[in-house]
């Protein structure tokens, strides 16, 4: 393939060079073009199109060589470009259903209702007070690339989420562990002295520092995954690029481009490899809820899988059809105070605001899905839990409420601001929305003018942390099924309490429901907190439970079933 | 000479703005690891800052980062944790390279022949259909011409792809959402350009040397007429080679324009000043090539 040379006083035209095909693969069909570009070039008055059409077809030649790989048996749209893959860094619900397909813990999520079964460890004994856990590893559980999987990689795989080289998110979830925090923290310098240890090649004993009715659940988290020592301390940070990639879990990551796609490969020495239902799936990120359905009501992509992943506009339409399935979900959207100045230091005022917030108007008007007006922060349908009732949508108590606090009618309130952060597409437009209804709702019920302040959100959050605004939206997605989840960020302590609401007793009741090996008391202690928080201090008010939403073909698609944390093993989904 | 000398004010010019990107990302509020999700201690946020560097003072920090910088490297993603800057970069730019390419084809193939073509014929009602074209491309941002082209060509008629990357149908779409506006932009340039080169005296000259119309127009007037296109080319190259973050993100491509938005908003300190460096010395070095044409278009520009 060549280009007319230039002829004598002709005009100069810049060369762009295109690296070749390596593969002769340029057709008869294209070569037949190219000539007639040719010919065409040479009649001077197509001089510009003969430009552009050279330069498009040798472009064109290049896009189509290189990328031959085999379809991928399902394609699934999983949200954004994964941060990371790396099971003790990710932090965000799409990367974690990738590493989990890669990387299994000591026990998985089952596909039908999220809760805690078998992986690499076959079975456990835990101690009589819930303080100590044996695991007997499978034996048959091996790397990707062949070598066992034993209690030597659990251990080690434990230590490294928790060193503080490894810089993950959330170590913290290491941190029941007898001794993980002090090490952490470089209190303690001996790693005997952390309760994980290995007693043989298959057994491993965990001791905790309390009863930990979830840790079960915890052992099938990322963070707890079990990771590839020797790969890692070859790669460093970039050992997702490394290959062959040893994997524990039921998938290989056969490519990673940026942006464009992660293709995982069942892995065939995978204990479990005979309920591997797909060979080839693909994973692409996606940002835009529009790109998504185009995507999906085109059948390029089988399943959609990410709230944020519906174009909120056409929310009252798709929600009828039979292949948009939504369901509750382990998530609440609410909005904070800020407690340490006026006028929210008041709890009444606190109270007066959220007996002012009617909750079915929004999910009515505003969400339109399968949300629910929530009336207590923990999600109903949390296991072992059954909430509380808060504050009632009640504007003349509400008013009542304000007048003892010294603001009859609203008179004399202090300029207040309602702070939440703009995005310009996907979930996050409804920040907006919700805003402006609240405003509406507390000057009708409370006579009371508060100011919106929408802010960029990396300075949203940092702002939310330093406790400078008023009032501020918020939400918080459960890491587990359980009411800790929830109920422990508002502890002292905690570094997503940001209201600076600091309560002792329900400080105490925490700590003591995480203490008890009574099933029975335990929801009990719990449900006691949950009403400080909701009913009597009010630093939150919550507005809706989050609805989780897919879309497939049940008809076409099998292996999916939906549940409260939107979870979806990859391992058993498969297209018919 | 002229060249050599423009090409070495190139490294104390890349200094400055890395320096000022730098600077500038991390004055803005908010950093790199706020988000809704806090760490559960304190400890854990001072272990993130500390493995990047980001608890000493800024200006050990960029000496840290121009070291790197010398031998290539432009540091590890804040936020994409298992890849480096130039990972990402190695991967996305050439995605965002053969697109922005096509689409700088498409606009100078469209927009050149337009504006020559309603410069020629003005008055007529081939001009006026031409000049609306362009302006109509002007006017139009690439958001609503990229869901339009979208809902005909592949929901309506399903004549193309919805969006990705990865064969030649795919990217006609996106070249001719991206490049659309261009072409009008660029036809409007000619146009003028044109109009201007046929009152000047040369070409009055060359007629009454009795040159044929044809020649006259193409071997004369025209290559005096392209050079405000060829002005504009530089910049508008740079522009479409590191990508278009809308257009990006509606057609779901692999390239840098999404990186290069999503950066700065998720204050992916390293990610940001190294695109922002890639995209000024892009720039530089067009500009050099636009300035290298005049001198070939123009037989009175010289440089000295």
């Amino acid at each position: 393939m060549h280009f007319p040379t230039r002829a004598p006083g002709e005009i100069p035209r810049a060369r762009f060079c295109f690296p070749r095909c390596r593969t002769s693969s340029a057709s008869d069909s294209t070569q037949r073009a190219l000539g007639f570009f040719i010919r065409l070039a040479r009649s001077r008055i197509t001089l510009n199109i003969s430009r552009f059409a050279g330069l498009l077809i040798s472009a064109f030649l290049l896009t189509s060589c290189g990328r031959r790989e085999p379809p991928a048996n399902l394609i699934i749209i999983n949200g954004t470009e994964p941060e990371s893959l790396d099971p003790h860094i990710v932090t965000g619900i799409p990367e974690m259903r990738i590493t989990k397909a890669l990387f299994d813990g000591l026990t998985k999520l089952d596909p039908r209702m999220a809760r805690p079964i078998p992986a690499l460890a076959e079975r456990w004994d835990v101690s009589p007070d819930g303080r100590v856990y044996t695991f007997h590893l499978r034996t048959n559980a091996v790397w990707s690339t062949g070598e066992p999987i034993t209690t030597e990689d659990v251990v080690w795989s434990w230590m490294r989420a928790l060193s503080p080289a490894t810089a993950g998110d959330y170590a913290g979830q290491l941190f029941y562990i007898k001794g993980a925090e002090d090490w952490y923290g470089g209190k303690i310098n001996d790693p005997a002295q952390v309760g994980i240890q290995a007693l043989d090649a298959y057994r491993l004993r965990v001791e905790l520092n309390a009863p930990l009715a979830f840790f079960l659940d915890l052992c099938a988290f990322p963070t707890l995954a079990v990771v590839p020592r020797t790969t890692i301390e070859e790669y460093g940070d970039r050992w997702l690029h490394a290959n062959p990639l040893s994997t524990s879990g039921a998938f290989l990551l056969g490519t990673w481009r940026v942006n464009d796609k992660v293709r995982l490969i069942r892995s065939p020495l995978y204990w479990d490899a005979a309920n591997t239902a797909s060979e080839i799936i693909d994973v692409l990120p996606t940002g835009s809820p529009n790109t998504a359905l185009n995507l999906y009501e085109t059948g390029v992509a089988d399943i959609v899988w990410d709230k944020d992943l519906v174009p909120t506009e056409l929310m009252d339409v798709l929600i009828k059809r039979p292949d948009f399935h939504s369901f509750i979900y382990l998530g609440t959207y609410f909005y904070r105070f800020n407690v340490t100045r006026p006028p929210f230091n008041d709890a009444r005022v606190r109270r007066a605001f959220a007996m002012a917030t009617d909750k079915p108007r929004i999910t009515t008007k505003l969400t339109k899905g399968a949300e629910k007006p929530a009336g207590h922060f923990v999600p109903d349908g949390v296991a072992n839990y059954d909430p509380p009732h808060g504050l009632p949508f009640d504007p003349g108590q509400a008013r009542k409420l304000l007048a003892e606090a010294g603001f009859p009618g609203g008179k004399g309130f202090p300029r207040t601001t309602y702070t939440f952060f703009s995005a310009a597409a996907g979930g996050a437009k409804m920040h907006g929305k919700i805003a402006v209804e609240l405003q509406q709702m507390w000057r009708d019920s409370l006579g009371v003018e508060v100011e919106l302040r929408q802010i960029e959100r990396k300075i949203f959050y940092s702002s939310q942390s330093r406790l400078e605004y008023d009032i501020s939206a918020s939400s918080w997605i459960g890491d587990y099924n359980d009411a800790n989840t929830f109920l422990d960020l508002f502890t002292s302590t905690s570094g997503n309490n940001r209201t600076g609401w600091k309560n002792s007793r329900y400080d105490v009741l925490i700590h003591e429901a995480n203490q008890q090996t009574d099933m029975k008391r335990r929801p009990e202690i719990f449900r006691r907190a949950e009403l400080i928080l909701i009913a009597e201090e009010s630093p939150i008010v919550p507005l809706y439970f989050y609805a989780g939403f897919n879309y497939y073909n049940p008809e076409k698609i099998g292996g999916v079933w939906t549940n409260i944390l939107d979870e979806h093993p990859m391992q058993y989904i498969y297209k018919k | 000479m002229y060249f050599l000398k423009r090409l070495a004010t190139l490294v104390p010019l890349l200094l400055a703005i890395s320096f000022l990107a730098f600077v500038l990302v991390r004055i803005a509020p908010g950093g790199p690891f706020d988000r809704e999700r806090q760490p559960a201690s304190p400890e854990i946020k001072r272990a993130l800052e500390a493995k990047f560097h980001l608890d000493e003072p800024v200006w050990k920090q960029y000496l840290r980062y121009l070291g790197g910088l010398v031998q290539g490297d432009f540091g590890p993603s804040l936020k994409y944790r298992n890849h480096t800057v130039t990972d990402i970069i190695k991967q996305s730019l050439p995605v965002s390279m053969l697109l922005g390419m096509m689409a700088f084809g498409f606009a100078m193939g469209v927009g050149i022949p337009i504006g020559y073509y309603t410069a020629v014929r003005r008055g007529h009602w081939e001009d006026y259909s031409g000049s609306f074209f362009a302006i109509l491309m002007v006017c139009i941002p690439g958001f609503v011409v990229a869901p339009l082209l979208i809902m005909l060509f592949a929901i309506q008629w399903r004549l193309l792809p919805v969006a990705l990357w990865g064969s030649p149908l795919h990217a006609i779409l996106p070249i001719a959402a991206l490049g659309l506006y261009f072409s009008g932009r660029i036809a409007r340039l000619m146009r003028e350009g044109m109009l201007n080169t046929m009152q000047s005296e040369f070409i009055t000259a060359a007629r009454a040397k009795g040159l044929g119309e044809n020649a006259l127009l193409l071997k004369h007037a025209f290559r005096i007429a392209v050079l405000p296109v060829v002005s504009y080319s530089g910049p508008l190259l740079a522009d479409l080679l590191v990508g278009s973050f809308v257009i990006e993100t509606i057609f779901q491509i692999p390239g840098l324009g999404v990186f290069l938005v999503n950066g700065s908003l998720n204050r992916d300190y390293t990610l940001v000043v190294g695109l922002v460096v890639l995209y000024a010395a892009l720039l530089v070095v067009l500009n050099l090539f636009v300035d290298f044409a005049y001198t070939l278009l123009d037989p009175r520009v010289k440089y000295e």
